[in-house]
């Protein structure tokens, strides 16, 4: 705006700028509104629910939170989870999100707009989409220009691999962290391109945001160091850095610290060393810059051999200061998920129950492809346009995209950070590639219709010596939107106004063939139709289903399964309130927060030992089984089986990581008992004590009845046992598609025997009597 | 069983001097009690006479205190004319007190049209419904096993009249009745069980019986239900309506066995069940079926011009003493519902009850949320309920909505009628939030105007 207003008024550039600014905005708006309406697939496909399973746990804290208010969620310890542990969630949460999605429900109901929790919690990760594409073109719009910010967000507003994480309904800490990420992003380029203390300060609490967010944010914290030691290493130091760095070290440590799940975290763990360490290092070169500046030259090389002598045993000593903090923490000051980051092989080795959990894999090729599709083709060509001019925004996207190409590589999940860098770098080649094409064509042309005009007998060959002015003159009819647009990046930029310029008269020079311009382009918009193809697709098929509601088309309409929403209703209102519910981990969240029912080990995977406890239960014989759940105090164990309809993500396929996990810490359990020459399987070859396990009997119990083979459709085989009586289980509910099923545990029988018992049975009050005697498997 | 029967009688002379103590009497009264559902249905033709030497206005109903607790509903109904030329006359009737009732004998006081001249005699039909009055016998019953209920009531009516001749019907659902009490002449035909005719009974006479049978009809109780109607003068009229279901029969005792229920149907859960029905407006749209945590695929509607029929499933089915929750909404056309009285007032006509057939609620409240800035509302309902008024803020409100609360218990299908509310209404209160929103959009725009133009730096550059 102040760039129109310095201005005159009335003349055509300026009105050039005004409309551009209009149109630019208009686009950004319909950016957002794309980013928005292409998330939604999930509630017009299925209903406005809440999806899978760490969005349950977030939904949940999330009503606690709008029903007693913050400080009460400060304070929550949870007994419904953990049972008999309990976690203290106020502290173990990162509260971002929670509390993002409760302030817009409470600003929405304190202005009489009476939205449910869940729906808030449903649509805030597509607004958070839309205003992370709008951050993303503030970013690229630092780096490169509106035209490639405007590219950028369009391109993040519908990359798959965001919109895996962000579909209405996903309610996770990566919906609002990606944008932060992103916020944060820009904002250390605006203070660095301005130097000003302002954005510094918003750029501190920015961080303070993700940090709330997502445990992501120690991706921040190495990449910006990283990114001012390049800067001073290749001599780039300017106190603009100085500016944009020292302040988000010192504000953003101390905010950091703020949030509970943190706290004294953010000093004392390796993983924030590197910030400390060119904080030191940040000094001392200011300090170099400044002593050069004052002294003579002569004086400041005599300085510099004190000082490097001087400097050399303090860095010895801080160094050693530091190796022994890190030597004095566990797991030498890193988080078992960081480790398993830098040493990829680190979880699979030492830590199972991250080993377990698909998302930590390494992604596969094909999963690049899905993910950012196009953007894979165009990022390099984005590199080398950042490399001319490299300017200090342009060295940190670059740094950027290696380390989330890095990273990405090493687990799957995180391909989420990888996908906004992609976005910005193929943003800038798409500008850049459009900018080349659209002034060559438009230098041909006018040169072309020149020739007509003046000089019809003009060759073709003409047109490089007056590249300049054939442009200047005619190039603004062709497309007012695009000059108008560069126009106003370079009004806007004056910091990197020399810099544009030199691009600008070096892409003069670069003048392509008319028709290979147009080819190119139209292969380029072909591209473009492409990848929003793709990504709609994506959005529409890949990752827009809920996964507690799943379908299926056949030739006779569409199934719905709806069994795990039918099986948690059954326990909220079949069961005792205070009725603890054992499962695997997995359905920990979605049991605690739409059955209302303590669990006993849920997703959130702290203590490993409850969770082996919880595995080696389901990988016992049935007494051993029964003994360990009725010392824990549960009443119900429930299994998920997807025999019966083919759905293979259920316990039988997951058994062998509950009987790794569970031998991790209960020796007895040994992986080799269950499996048959290395292979896994359940039928009549499988070893006796596969076949005798809990989650066997409790899966197959009773299945051959339904089609009197008893064939499996997940594992395609017919089962090894197939009739057997469960003694110290009873089968109390199981779903309309079997794929939940819920045993209660019979109480303990009495010791008595024989004549004894009879007797007592005699005495004993009639309905007693009466369900023994019924009962077939006593 | 004979042993087991006693006939109380109390003093002529305490009866007479009762409000209402005319000399009446019962020349001849038959009595049919439907047990084949849940709601027990009692049609109790009287023809009464009067023997006094006064005009008699109005006759007395008396129910056992067992009884009056779980009386829904009295209906009377005079009949004149022949057999095919038969008219119904609906009678005034009305709970009233007596001060010296008999053991808590509850009664209820019907006015005739036209008062009874001595000698007279007139047929009444009379109505009754009982809910909660089926016991289950045993009380918990396994998955494989049927429902047995007891039903307790008199053989001979309970009334403060002399009774000349009297029989009673019992109609089961099925022919398995396991026992009866027998007060001779008693007998059992098929799924009738006739007792009398009994000649000449005094006053207050009781013959407790208990009836054993089995009853696999679906208990269909709802706890709680809140209808709320909320009235748009925009073109709709939205309901949105929360169950709180439960399965009123014997309790389910031990295993729940999926084969079981899906293979073996006929033997296994017959008194459990999975599908209801709900008879809705016609025109209705917008229908949706969902709980707290999601929605319901399983349902189906079918619209037709008199009535539309929702047919749905809970999540799971429900055996005795199982529990769902869940809501049903749904929009039908403001015109069918809302007119203008001749005053200028609007009337909102609505159907009370419950949707749900054949179901008892234990507790309905039905909430009418009027349009933002309505006045002065009155209600008109053929019977009495509790009433009270809230206030509600809906979307954008200011001062909020007037919301008509009224609460009944112990509510049948045969509450199902209709019922108005009455309000004024200015139409330009519909403009406000319309307004409000357009004048929000301005001052945003007014406001980023102002900030392009004016310049807020100290130094001039």
């Amino acid at each position: 705006m102040a760039a129109v207003e310095s201005l005159p008024p009335g003349t055509p550039s300026a009105m050039r700028n005004a409309f551009g600014t209009v149109l630019s905005a208009l686009i950004l708006v319909l950016i957002g509104v794309l980013a928005f309406s292409i998330r939604l697939f999930s509630v017009i496909k299925y209903e406005s629910v809440i999806h899978e399973f760490d969005p349950y746990f977030n939904y949940r804290v999330t009503q606690f939170l709008s029903k007693n208010g913050i400080y009460e969620f400060w304070n929550w310890f949870d007994d419904r989870t953990w049972y008999p542990l309990g976690r203290v969630i106020g502290g173990t949460v990162y509260p971002g999100l929670t509390l993002t999605a409760g302030t817009i429900w409470w600003v929405l109901n304190s202005i009489n707009i009476p939205l449910s929790v869940e729906t808030v919690c449903v649509f805030t990760a597509p607004v958070f989409s839309a205003f992370a594409s709008w951050a993303t073109y503030l970013l690229t719009k630092e780096v490169k220009g509106s035209g490639a910010g405007l590219a950028a967000a369009a391109l993040l507003a519908m990359v798959p691999s965001y919109i895996s994480r962000s579909v209405a309904g996903s309610y996770d800490n990566e919906a609002v962290a990606i944008f932060a990420l992103i916020f944060t992003f820009y904002l250390y380029i605006k203070t660095l391109n301005t130097g000003s203390l302002f954005y510094a300060t918003l750029n501190a609490i920015a961080y303070f945001y993700m940090v709330c967010s997502w445990g992501g944010y120690t991706f921040i914290i190495n990449l910006i160091p990283m990114h001012v030691l390049l800067c001073i290493v290749t001599g780039r130091y300017s106190p603009r850095l100085y500016i944009a760095y020292a302040p988000l070290v010192v504000l953003g440590t101390l905010l950091a610290a703020l949030v509970p799940v943190v706290g004294f975290n953010a000093v004392l763990t390796s993983e924030h060393f590197a910030s400390f360490l060119v904080f030191i290092i940040i000094h001392v070169v200011a300090l170099v810059y400044y002593i050069k500046g004052i002294l003579t030259p002569k004086m400041f090389k005599v300085a510099v051999t004190l000082v490097v002598s001087i400097g050399l045993v303090v860095c010895l000593i801080v160094v050693a200061v530091l190796v022994a903090l890190v030597a004095s923490s566990p797991t030498g000051g890193w988080s078992g998920r960081s480790l398993s980051l830098l040493d990829p092989t680190y979880a699979s080795k030492y830590i199972p129950i991250i080993a377990s959990v698909s998302e930590h894999q390494p992604p596969t090729w094909p999963s690049y492809f899905m993910d950012i599709n196009v953007l894979a083709f165009l990022v390099p060509a984005g590199i080398i346009a950042c490399f001319s001019p490299l300017s200090d925004a342009s060295s940190f996207v670059v740094l950027y995209i290696v380390m989330s190409v890095y990273f990405s590589g090493v687990m799957v999940r995180l391909m989420l950070v990888l996908a906004p860098a992609a976005c910005i770098m193929s943003g800038i080649a798409l500008s850049q590639a459009f900018d080349v094409f659209t002034g060559s064509i438009k230098y041909q042309l006018s040169s072309k219709s020149k020739d007509n005009a003046e000089d019809n007998t003009s060759t073709k060959n003409a047109p490089k010596d007056d590249a300049s002015s054939g442009k200047t003159d005619k190039g603004e009819e062709v497309s007012k939107e695009r000059s108008s647009k560069k126009g106003k990046k370079k009004e806007r930029e004056p910091a990197e106004k020399l810099s544009v310029k030199s691009k600008i008269v070096k892409k003069k020079a670069l003048v392509l063939p008319l028709e290979a311009s147009i080819v190119a382009l139209l292969l380029l918009i072909m591209l473009g139709a492409f990848y929003v193809i793709h990504c709609v697709w994506a959005a529409a098929e890949a990752y827009s289903a809920p996964s507690i509601v799943l379908t299926s088309q056949s030739h006779d309409g569409l199934h719905v399964f709806d069994d795990f929403r039918e099986s948690y209703a059954w326990l909220s209102h079949n069961t005792d309130v205070d009725d603890k519910v054992a499962s695997w981990w997995d359905y920990g969240y979605q049991t605690t927060a739409m059955a209302n029912r303590t669990v006993i080990v849920d997703n959130n995977t702290w203590n490993n030992t409850h969770i082996a406890t919880v595995g080696t239960a389901m990988s016992s014989p049935e007494k051993a089984a029964w003994e360990i759940f009725n010392s824990l105090d549960v009443k119900y164990v429930l299994v998920v089986f997807g025999g019966v309809i083919g759905y293979p993500s259920d316990d039988i396929n997951k058994f062998l990581w509950m009987v790794r996990i569970g031998g991790g810490e209960f020796p007895h359990i040994k992986e080799a008992d269950y499996l048959r020459d290395g292979q896994y399987r359940i039928d009549s070859e499988a070893t006796p004590t596969m076949l005798n396990c809990l989650m066997y009997k409790l899966c197959y119990y009773r299945f051959v009845e339904t089609d009197g083979k008893g064939y499996d459709r997940v594992r395609r085989t017919e089962i090894g046992k197939k009739y057997f009586k469960l003694t110290h289980f009873e089968e109390v509910f199981t779903s309309h598609h079997w794929m939940v099923r819920i045993y209660k545990l019979k109480p303990q029988k009495n010791r008595i025997r024989g004549r004894v018992k009879k007797l007592k049975q005699k005495t004993s009050s009639g309905v007693s009597s009466k369900s023994v005697k019924k009962n077939p498997w006593m | 069983m004979a042993a087991r029967i006693w006939i109380f009688s109390v003093a002529v002379a305490l009866f007479l001097s009762f409000s209402s103590g005319h000399d009446l009497q019962i020349v001849n009264a038959e009595r049919r009690i439907d047990l084949s559902s849940h709601i027990v249905n009692a049609f109790l033709t009287l023809k009464v006479e009067n023997i006094g030497k006064d005009p008699a206005a109005d006759m007395l109903l008396a129910f056992p205190p067992t009884q009056i607790k779980h009386l829904s509903m009295v209906q009377a109904m005079a009949i004149t004319g022949k057999k095919k030329k038969k008219t119904y006359l609906p009678l005034d009737v009305k709970p009233t007190e007596q001060p010296d009732a008999p053991n808590d004998t509850g009664y209820f006081l019907v006015s005739f049209a036209t008062p009874l001249t001595p000698g007279e005699t007139v047929t009444l039909e009379v109505l009754y419904i009982l809910t909660h009055s089926l016991e289950p016998f045993p009380s918990e019953i396994a998955q494989s096993e049927s429902q047995l209920v007891y039903y307790r009531d008199s053989a001979v009516i309970l009334s403060p009249y002399h009774i000349k001749q009297q029989t009673t019907f019992f109609k089961t659902p099925s022919a398995r009745v396991e026992s009866f009490t027998s007060v001779d002449p008693a007998n059992r035909a098929g799924k009738e069980i006739k007792y009398g005719p009994y000649e000449d009974r005094a006053p207050y006479s009781y013959a407790p019986v208990i009836v054993h049978f089995e009853n696999n009809s679906p208990f269909v109780v709802v706890e709680e239900l809140v209808r709320e109607i909320e009235i748009s003068h925009w073109g709709s009229l939205q309901i949105t309506e929360h169950y709180r279901l439960t399965h009123g029969g014997a309790r389910h005792k031990g295993v729940f066995s999926r084969v079981d229920y899906q293979s073996r149907r006929s033997i296994s859960g017959s008194s459990s069940f999975n599908a209801l029905l709900a008879v809705l407006p016609p025109k209705v749209n917008s229908v949706y079926y969902r709980d707290n945590i999601g929605n319901i695929s399983t349902s189906h509607l079918r619209t037709g011009f008199k009535k539309s029929e929702l047919e749905f499933e809970p999540r799971y089915p429900l055996f005795g003493g199982w529990r769902a929750t869940f809501i049903i909404g749904y929009r039908v056309p403001l015109e069918d519902y809302l007119f203008e009285a001749p005053d200028g007032r609007r009337y909102l006509n609505f159907t009370f009850g419950c949707p749900l057939v054949e179901t008892i609620v234990n507790k309905l409240t039905i909430k009418v949320v009027l349009p933002e800035g309505s006045k002065d509302p009155s209600t008109v309902l053929p019977f009495t309920v509790n009433q009270d008024l809230q206030v509600k803020y809906s979307y954008l409100d200011i001062v909020g909505r007037t919301v008509v609360v009224l609460q009944k218990d112990n509510v049948v299908p045969t509450h199902n009628v209709p019922f108005q509310v009455y309000y004024t209404f200015k139409p330009i209160y519909m403009l406000a939030e319309p307004f409000m929103l357009v004048s929000a959009f301005f001052f945003v725009f007014v406001a980023s105007l102002a900030y392009v133009h004016i310049d807020l730096n100290i130094v001039k550059k």
